[in-house]
């Protein structure tokens, strides 16, 4: 079975394009034009070297000794948290602000829930001086007051979504509203591998620098280019994405998507789509996302502002529904010890998302040769306060 | 004949409203077709709300939020109309998004609406080529007709092959907008109507989006077989309830 998209949009049964006839025009722009400016020589030697000098990529792929002492295993930390704006979010953005300016669009529109993704769109449009405009649910705008500081000191104007439940998903659906209203100069760059048709194989391509390095890296370190397994975290999936991609069709290589169980997967307070969710359409693709017996979407809840979407990418859907990955679900509790754990034991803050990841070895449990690659996603600056409060660290 | 063809093929201009099935009561859905049928009104949408729906402005978005907090379900909606045909014969539209659809059941959901006597359906984010490849036989088997969206930006390509699996009328989308954006006509659209019309479409066209009086009215139906009128329609059943209805419609024409 081949795991990427195929050539009408859709990961098995999942993805395509549902959007309005008011956003074809820009969609299919894009559609007609994203594989072709990726594959030109120029637009791979810019991507390169910003990912390289402003970026600061390749980042490591660091053994975690005494975190694989003890859990009898070898863990391998890709370190995504070291990555510029301290998330591989910017993997991303860098890669759409490229696109955005050979489509000569003017204008950047973005979306973002904790912050990280406006931040990291915030930090290249200053770097390549266009405008740019995040949408932000008016409840995380609250919450994450560090973050939407950033984006104003970075130049952009941050306008909060002020519908529906104000987070997330209604920042979302404003983004494309505004790009409905503006059709022609604007270019939005969508944070994760969700939206519609070619969103997630664009965004899964733009972040798969990741494993990408992670192969050449595994061959310095262990002699082979594959690990026995990746872990990474899922929200809408796109660091999942990048450290899977490599490695989708290649089924020797373990693929575990980590997402949010928030209070416990029947709590009513959870983020666990694969466990949760049901087929439907959200934000213009088909996949798997929470919602009611009559189709009206779901607020998901995570600790993790970064995976409390009540959907996920369609890539992961299929993953899921395929059994070519295997999904876990973590809660809250456990992975704020997780990534308390990882402090203690590595010197290494993570983000709150990323500790999701790490709190699986609890009760999965590898063999002691496995080389076990976790994608650390994000570092825990942002999650300062949420750690402090938890802990009780004042 | 559908009831859309039929309304279609006479001589007159169309006025057709939008309203948010469940706004702003619950049990508002019989009487506010009852006083549109009695105003004149020549077709009706009615919206079934959606929790995120992506084409709509501020004001049609709050009916959706009130309509489902008010208890507003598919399931609801079609008991509610089921015996709408008893009194009411203009021809009825369902417009909404997909999501609820599809969890009802495509089938299902046309089976219901070819029962009720629904004659049509507006789905905007029900793209044409997955409704092509997995949906038009379905809607076909239960003569339901289902209308597609054009605006500004479509290609005169894509208006030629959305005029070729058309049924009933083409919604003419006036501005790259959302709803309830637009205030007023200017030289854009009334080109846009120009050159839509000049294309000698087999389906006839029928705007949506920022018509909310008497002048957009006669604007947007000056080159076009009638006008839509929503946003402009769910600010007045807020401020007026349904007592509002045929004053309302005698003001635009």
């Amino acid at each position: 079975m081949n795991y990427n998209v195929n050539d009408k949009g859709y990961y098995g049964e999942f993805g395509g394009a549902y959007i309005p006839e008011m956003l074809y025009p820009n969609v299919e722009e894009l559609r007609q034009n994203y594989l072709k400016i990726i594959k030109d020589d120029s637009f791979q030697k810019e991507f390169e070297q910003l990912l390289k000098e402003y970026v600061g990529r390749p980042t490591p792929l660091y053994y975690a000794k005494r975190f694989s002492e003890k859990y009898k295993t070898k863990v391998y930390l890709k370190r995504e948290d070291l990555c510029h704006t301290g998330a591989h979010k910017v993997n991303n953005t860098i890669g759409q602000i490229l696109m955005a300016k050979r489509l000569n669009k003017t204008r950047i529109i973005a979306e973002t829930g904790a912050g990280q993704h406006g931040v990291a769109t915030a930090t290249v449009c200053a770097l390549m001086g266009l405008e740019c405009i995040v949408y932000m649910g008016e409840i995380d705008i609250k919450r994450q007051a560090p973050n939407v500081a950033r984006m104003k000191m970075l130049g952009a104007k941050v306008i909060p979504a002020t519908s529906g439940s104000k987070t997330l998903k209604d920042a979302t659906n404003e983004a494309i509203r505004d790009w409905i209203n503006n059709p022609t100069n604007t270019h939005y760059i969508i944070g994760s591998v969700v939206g519609p048709h070619p969103y997630p194989d664009m965004v899964a391509r733009f972040q798969s620098v990741i494993s990408r390095e992670i192969k050449w890296q595994l061959l310095e370190k262990e002699g082979r280019d594959q690990p026995n397994y990746v872990v990474a975290c899922v929200g809408g999936g796109s660091n999942a994405a990048g450290a899977f991609y490599a490695y989708l069709n290649q089924p020797e290589v373990g693929l575990i998507a980590v997402e949010a169980a928030g209070k416990g997967i029947h709590s009513g307070e959870s983020a666990a789509t694969s466990v949760l969710g049901k087929m439907g359409i959200i934000h213009g693709s088909k996949t798997l996302l929470m919602q009611t017996h009559d189709g009206q979407i779901t607020e998901p809840y995570s600790i993790s502002a970064g995976l409390d979407y009540p959907g996920v990418g369609p890539l992961h859907a299929h993953l899921y529904t395929s059994g070519r990955g295997e999904f876990i679900s973590i809660t809250d509790a456990a992975a704020m010890q997780a990534g308390l754990e990882l402090c203690q034991l590595e010197g290494i803050i993570p983000a709150i998302e990323s500790s999701h990841a790490l709190a699986i070895f609890k009760d999965r449990k590898f063999k002691k040769e496995d080389v076990v690659v976790v994608n650390l996603s994000g570092r825990g600056d942002k999650d300062l306060a949420t750690y402090i409060e938890y802990f009780n660290l004042k | 004949m559908n009831r859309i063809t039929q309304r279609l093929s006479e001589n007159k201009k169309i006025l057709s409203i939008y309203f948010t099935a469940g706004y702003p009561n619950l049990g508002d859905t019989i009487p506010i077709l009852k006083e549109l049928e009695k105003s004149g009104v020549d077709m009706v949408e009615i919206g079934l709300p959606f929790s995120d729906p992506l084409a709509d402005g501020p004001t049609i978005q709050a009916s959706s939020t009130k309509a489902l907090q008010n208890g507003m379900t598919t399931a609801l909606l079609f008991e509610q109309l089921k015996e709408v045909r008893k009194s009411i014969s203009i021809p009825l539209i369902l417009m909404g998004y997909f999501n609820p659809v599809l969890q009802y059941g495509v089938e299902a959901f046309c089976a219901k609406c070819s029962e009720i006597g629904i004659d049509g359906l507006i789905l905007p984010d029900l793209p044409l080529a997955e409704f092509t490849n997995e949906y038009q036989p379905i809607f076909k088997k239960h003569h339901l007709i289902n209308m597609f969206l054009i605006t500004p930006q479509t290609s005169t390509e894509r208006i030629r092959q959305i005029d070729a699996i058309s049924e009933g009328f083409i919604y003419m989308v006036s501005s790259s907008s959302t709803t309830g954006k637009l205030d007023g006509f200017g030289s854009l659209q009334t080109s846009y109507f120009k050159r839509i019309a000049k294309m000698q479409l087999q389906h006839p066209q029928i705007v949506g989006f920022g018509i909310n009086n008497a002048t957009t009215f006669s604007m947007a139906t000056q080159h076009t077989k009638g006008a839509i009128i929503g946003s402009a329609f769910i600010k007045m059943l807020t401020q007026q309830g349904v007592g509002g209805i045929s004053k309302f419609t005698a003001t635009i024409r």
